[in-house]
């Protein structure tokens, strides 16, 4: 198993940290994990993205050319990142803002409307767990949700442990997308 | 502390690997891309715990002579900057040099010359490698290429410094630092007691006790017969080093046509590039410089013998490929391939730079 993720949006969509809370949950369930952020001054409010890979087996380059999974949170993400997924890949995208889509035949495209999801939850932080749960719902690896939830454990601060309900319910909304 | 598995980024693992270490110092200056040493250090507040010291000081010439001085006591003392912040340390580096004392030097290397840009570089070769300050001397250099390898180095790289009396400079890139990878975070070593440092480190101005003699650390010696002896006793040592010190890894190596040769996490770039080169029927092999100084010159030189030809890959303008052509001298075509300014190459690119330059050339 192996699994070559990108996730890309802009800097305060949450993009880095799904990405670690996924990482962190791959963690947990044994996998050896890479978490390769796009570091600088882009985090405050440019561009943001984090490459993520989960193998069974020690993981070579943590920068690659091609993707298994491409997730791209906007306009500028989905134009630079949908020609990079792998031929058999997948491509989610959040429909917000988008006004050119991919027209690639070749692989899965899921469009997804992540900001209404997080609406109807009622709380706009979950947002990026909603675009995870699509994620982990996608990905051909089926990470077990027992996993995801100590990922979050690991990752959030013990304050933020009364979210997890929030989170895992946003998680689920997000599946229920693709 | 016991043995653990965390996911963290390269300089947050070597924050807890310094305390776990059990190390008595660490004096930086924060600068990206290895900030997070210093805010994990603050965070994890080791001197209630093992009593570690951890100080930011006022700049990077601070923290150096403050390392330089606990160094002197026989301390485990240690610092951590980029690129620009070591540039600024390098008078007290050949002074630590010179007066042979045990300490440890993280670089998290990033784009230069000047200021350049806070993104990934591996441009501090040379100046790591070939001195850097002043004078005749040499830094053990080591590279990680993984958030693992910035752990075991803390340990490997004190041993090296203590054993050697010498110091000890971790080469890192941005890349290691700022990712985040499964890591396994060794068990709590307690400090050395003051009777353990007065042991094995007879040298160290500790203040006297029991009535020994003097000692006097110091790098100035103005009568040149005598600082003739300090040189050639460094220099002994140095050959030693290179006798017995050299490290390196290497990956399909033996059946291969071709070779790369890279270090730092470049090197793991280019084992994606020879997985992609594999399926199109290109057979390259990588070795790996683990110690950048020693530089495993006899290891390179043996991994080269038959190959068609050699591709030096790295994050500068073509720096450690001198010391792979003084390797193999003229036996094989050596070419370079880096991309500068903080852009990291893509594995692809790699494959297309092998091809290009080394296969149809």
């Amino acid at each position: 198993m192996k699994e070559e993720i990108i996730i890309a949006g802009f800097g305060g969509q949450g993009v880095l940290s799904m990405g670690k809370i996924l990482a962190y949950s791959g963690l947990m369930d044994d996998k050896e994990v890479t978490w390769m952020p796009s570091y600088g001054p882009e985090q405050r409010g440019g561009t943001a993205n984090v490459t993520v890979i989960l193998a069974d087996s020690k993981i070579s380059s943590p920068i690659l050319d091609q993707y298994d999974i491409v997730v791209a949170l906007n306009q500028q993400s989905l134009d630079k990142f949908a020609p990079k997924v792998k031929p058999g890949g997948t491509l989610i995208f959040d429909t917000n803002g988008i006004h050119n889509r991919p027209n690639r035949e070749d692989i899965k495209i899921y469009p997804i409307d992540a900001m209404e999801a997080t609406l109807e939850i009622g709380n706009s932080k979950a947002y990026n767990m909603v675009v995870m749960g699509a994620l982990l719902q996608a990905m051909d690896y089926k990470l077990p949700m027992e996993n995801v939830i100590k990922g979050l454990k690991k990752s959030l601060p013990e304050r933020h442990h009364k979210l997890i309900p929030l989170n895992e319910k946003a998680i689920e909304k997000g599946a229920s997308l693709i | 502390m016991k043995e653990e598995i965390r996911l963290m980024k390269g300089n947050e693992a070597f924050a807890h690997a310094a305390i776990r270490y059990g190390c008595d110092g660490y004096f930086g200056y924060p600068i990206t891309p290895q900030s997070e040493v210093l805010e994990t250090l603050a965070e994890l507040r080791p001197w209630e715990s093992t009593g570690m010291v951890v100080l930011q000081a006022e700049s990077e010439l601070a923290a150096i002579n403050m390392v330089y001085g606990g160094a002197g006591t026989g301390k485990a003392v240690m610092t951590s900057s980029s690129s620009p912040g070591i540039s600024l340390m390098m008078e007290g580096i050949s002074y630590i040099a010179a007066s042979s004392l045990p300490t440890l030097i993280l670089n998290v290397m990033r784009g230069g010359p000047g200021l350049g840009t806070i993104q990934p570089s591996q441009a501090d070769y040379f100046q790591a490698t070939k001195g850097g300050g002043h004078g005749d001397y040499h830094l053990i250099v080591l590279a990680p290429s993984s958030v693992q390898e910035m752990v075991d180095f803390v340990g490997l790289g004190f041993d090296l410094a203590f054993k050697y009396t010498n110091p000890v400079m971790i080469l890192a890139d941005g890349i290691v630092g700022q990712m985040m990878e499964k890591v396994q975070l060794p068990e709590q070593r307690p400090r050395r007691t003051d009777e353990e440092i007065r042991q094995q480190c007879p040298w160290a101005a500790d203040g006297r006790k029991n009535g020994r003699k003097r000692n006097v650390i110091t790098s100035l010696e103005l009568e040149s017969s005598k600082m003739e002896v300090i040189n050639n006793m460094l220099q002994e040592r140095y050959r030693a080093i290179e006798r017995d010190e050299c490290r390196w890894e290497e990956i399909g190596v033996e059946d291969a046509d071709y070779l790369m040769v890279a270090f730092g996490t470049v090197a793991r770039i280019c084992d994606k590039a020879r997985e992609l080169a594999a399926e199109e029927g290109i057979k390259v092999g990588i070795i790996r410089p683990i110690t950048l100084w020693p530089f495993p010159t006899e290891a390179v030189a043996k991994a080269a013998a038959g190959k068609k030809g050699a591709l030096v890959v790295e994050l500068n303008a073509g720096q450690m490929i001198e010391d792979v052509r003084l390797a193999v001298h003229d036996s094989l075509p050596v070419e370079h391939f880096g991309r500068l300014g903080g852009i990291i190459p893509s594995p692809n690119e790699i494959v297309e730079a092998l091809k290009n330059k080394i296969i149809n050339r």
